[in-house]
């Protein structure tokens, strides 16, 4: 279990602001933010590369705080796997055991057999492909049995397809070693995918802790929430209340949703892009919210299309490849934006 | 990593290509004739004058003292250099750019001027030279030559170390950390083989500009006679006859060294080959 006290750390014109944070024993635990939140300085601070200006870090209820780096029992796997380049595969793996003065003779064989890299022993990290020089710095990083792996950005410099597999790989590791994980990432997908549990930094504070649930459904204000994917947050004004059916104007049209809040409050209304559904025409359902648009952009995603629609504001949409293509979606055609009340989510 | 140039069939180079290739062409010729020219001259029109320098045992001491006190120099710049240069690479500091030019003075101070300051420092009478009189002599001594090469060429290692340290991603030695390796570890087992090229440059420097000092030496050691003072010596005695075939044979045998030197460490450091 790791333990961040009261963790505060300036470091050139930034700063880590009193930082509290537990993360318990075998969590797949995911730091969430954008670019510059502080996310990389946190996990250093952990590591130990960098002494906090106050506060205290407990590994297992043992103060770290001023251990070094190599005392920790922590791996760290970086963005660009940093594997050493003047050393074979081989050498980069057995670099752990050998510092760690470790005696595993099968512990290379199991470990590379495991990440499929036993073909590329002999081989030196600069010939490896991305996928390659990953498996290679986790297995580098797994075989000394860290008590916590710390990922930084893993998975950002792959490839999409490798990336899939990657995520997998990670995931597998994970449960079969029962090991905390520690990943940072400023990708929203990969943490909901990922985590057991996420925190979400921004401008060096700590704003939420939860289950992925908990961040992307209820993000505790409008920053996160337009952070974390509610791609369509609009600003509005509550008309009325009635039954926990609440009417707003925003952006000059009337939705509605459900939520809590006084008439003539001010909130912002985040709407995730894969809740709205398009059609050509429109049909009367139990959906509460229907806006006449045209579209006005188009862009292929993989499986997923996004579509702009400018409904008077511009609304973003996620349909599947299928869909955008049976229904012809193209710049200037016109559609409804239709999605629930209950899509919405109201933020104060 | 090794570039190799793009490999262009079209006949017709750019303009810029080509301004350049020609700017480049001046260069390699301005040092080349001038060089060829003395050599060749040397050799065609007065061979049994450079066959008596070989022969001379004076002329081959001092040769053999040049590149032994520049091969001291440079390895006292390597003990003192390699680790300026990781501070320097690695580490802000107040006053860290008043450090940084004050190592590069040597390199813009007229080497006579520095040859003086040396003397006062290191001299008989000197601040340093005078309290270890009694244990060693710089004053007309090797310490003094190994002194006055170090304090021109230490810049060069020092910078060039320096930027090889800086070329080293500060994460691989982090990586190393959390793997267990302690500082020293992570430093002598990952940075250093990694910037080992540019020091092996910096040190090739640093010897080469040891080697060709005269003016700081000739002050505080005119004896016993390096390389240089024993042309200029035999240039003001006996004429540029008498000091060409001297010349001639110290540019032979360090441009060999360097060329081995060259030659041998052009693998270093390459690891995109399997």
């Amino acid at each position: 279990m790791i333990e961040i006290k009261a963790l505060s750390r300036k470091w050139k014109t930034f700063a880590l602001d009193s930082l509290d944070l537990t993360i318990r024993d075998g969590e797949y635990f995911v730091i969430l933010g954008p670019t510059g939140s502080g996310k990389t300085l946190l996990l250093e601070l952990i590591a130990g590369f960098h002494h906090p200006d106050s506060g205290k870090i407990l590994i297992n209820g043992k103060d770290v705080t001023n251990l070094s780096p190599e005392k920790r029992n922590l791996a760290f796997v970086y963005q660009d796997y940093s594997l050493f380049p003047h050393m074979t595969v081989k050498k980069n793996i057995e670099f752990g055991l050998k510092m760690k003065k470790l005696k595993a003779p099968d512990k290379l064989r199991e470990i590379s057999e495991y990440l499929n890299i036993s073909h590329l022993l002999k081989r030196y990290p600069l010939n490896l492909s991305g996928g390659e020089q990953q498996r290679v710095s986790l297995a580098r990083a797994l075989v000394t049995d860290p008590e916590i792996l710390m990922l930084d950005e893993p998975l950002s410099a792959l490839d999409p397809r490798t990336q899939d597999s990657a995520r997998e790989m990670l995931l597998n590791v994970h449960r079969k070693g029962k090991l905390t994980v520690l990943h940072i990432t400023h990708d929203q997908t990969e943490a909901r995918i990922m985590a057991d549990k996420i925190a979400v930094v921004m401008d060096g504070k700590l704003v939420q802790v939860g289950t992925p649930e908990e961040i992307f459904e209820k993000p505790a204000n409008d920053r996160i929430a337009d952070f974390v994917g509610f791609e369509n947050v609009l600003k509005g004004r509550v008309l009325s209340c009635e039954g926990g059916l609440l009417r707003i104007e925003a952006e000059g049209a009337v939705l509605e949703a459900t939520g809590e809040a006084e008439v003539g409050d001010t909130v912002h209304a985040g709407l995730r892009p894969e809740n709205i559904v398009l059609s050509k025409i429109f049909t009367q359902s139990s959906i509460r919210n229907s806006l006449k648009g045209t579209v006005t952009e188009v862009q292929s995603l993989g499986a997923l299309v996004r579509v702009r629609v400018d409904c008077g504001f511009p609304l973003n949409v996620l349909v599947t490849r299928q869909s955008a293509g049976e229904m012809e979606l193209a710049p200037g055609v016109p559609v409804y934006a239709q999605f629930k009340a209950s899509s919405i989510h109201v933020l104060r | 990593m090794r570039m190799k140039p793009i490999a262009r069939k079209s006949k017709k180079l750019e303009p810029l290509i080509s301004v350049f290739s020609f700017l480049l062409l001046v260069l390699f010729l301005f040092i080349s004739v001038t060089l060829a020219n003395m050599i060749i001259g040397q050799l065609l029109n007065d061979f049994p004058g450079f066959e008596a320098a070989v022969k001379n045992r004076n002329v081959l001491r001092s040769i053999f003292l040049s590149l032994y006190a520049g091969l001291l120099a440079t390895l006292i710049a390597l003990f003192l250099g390699a680790p300026t240069g990781y501070i320097l690479a690695r580490y802000d500091f107040p006053g860290k750019r008043l450090v940084e030019s004050i190592i590069d003075v040597p390199v813009v101070v007229p080497h006579t001027v520095a040859g003086i300051a040396l003397l006062t420092v290191f001299g008989s009478r000197g601040l340093i030279g005078e309290p270890l009189v009694s244990y060693i002599r710089f004053s007309d001594a090797l310490p003094g030559i190994v002194v006055a090469m170090l304090f021109v060429s230490v810049p060069y290692l020092a910078n060039s170390a320096r930027e090889g340290f800086k070329s080293v991603n500060p994460r691989l030695e982090k990586a190393a950390r959390s793997l267990g390796a302690p500082l020293w570890k992570a430093f002598f087992l990952v940075t250093l083989p990694l910037s080992a090229r540019h020091l092996l440059v910096g040190a090739i420097m640093t010897w080469a500009r040891a080697i060709s000092e005269f003016g700081a030496v000739v002050i505080i050691a005119y004896y016993p006679m390096i390389g240089p003072t024993l042309i200029y010596e035999r240039y003001i005695s006996y004429g540029l006859s008498a000091s060409r075939p001297i010349a001639v044979l110290l540019i032979l045998i360090t441009l060999t060294i360097f060329i081995v030197i060259r030659i041998l460490s052009a693998g270093w450091s390459i690891y995109d080959r399997d």
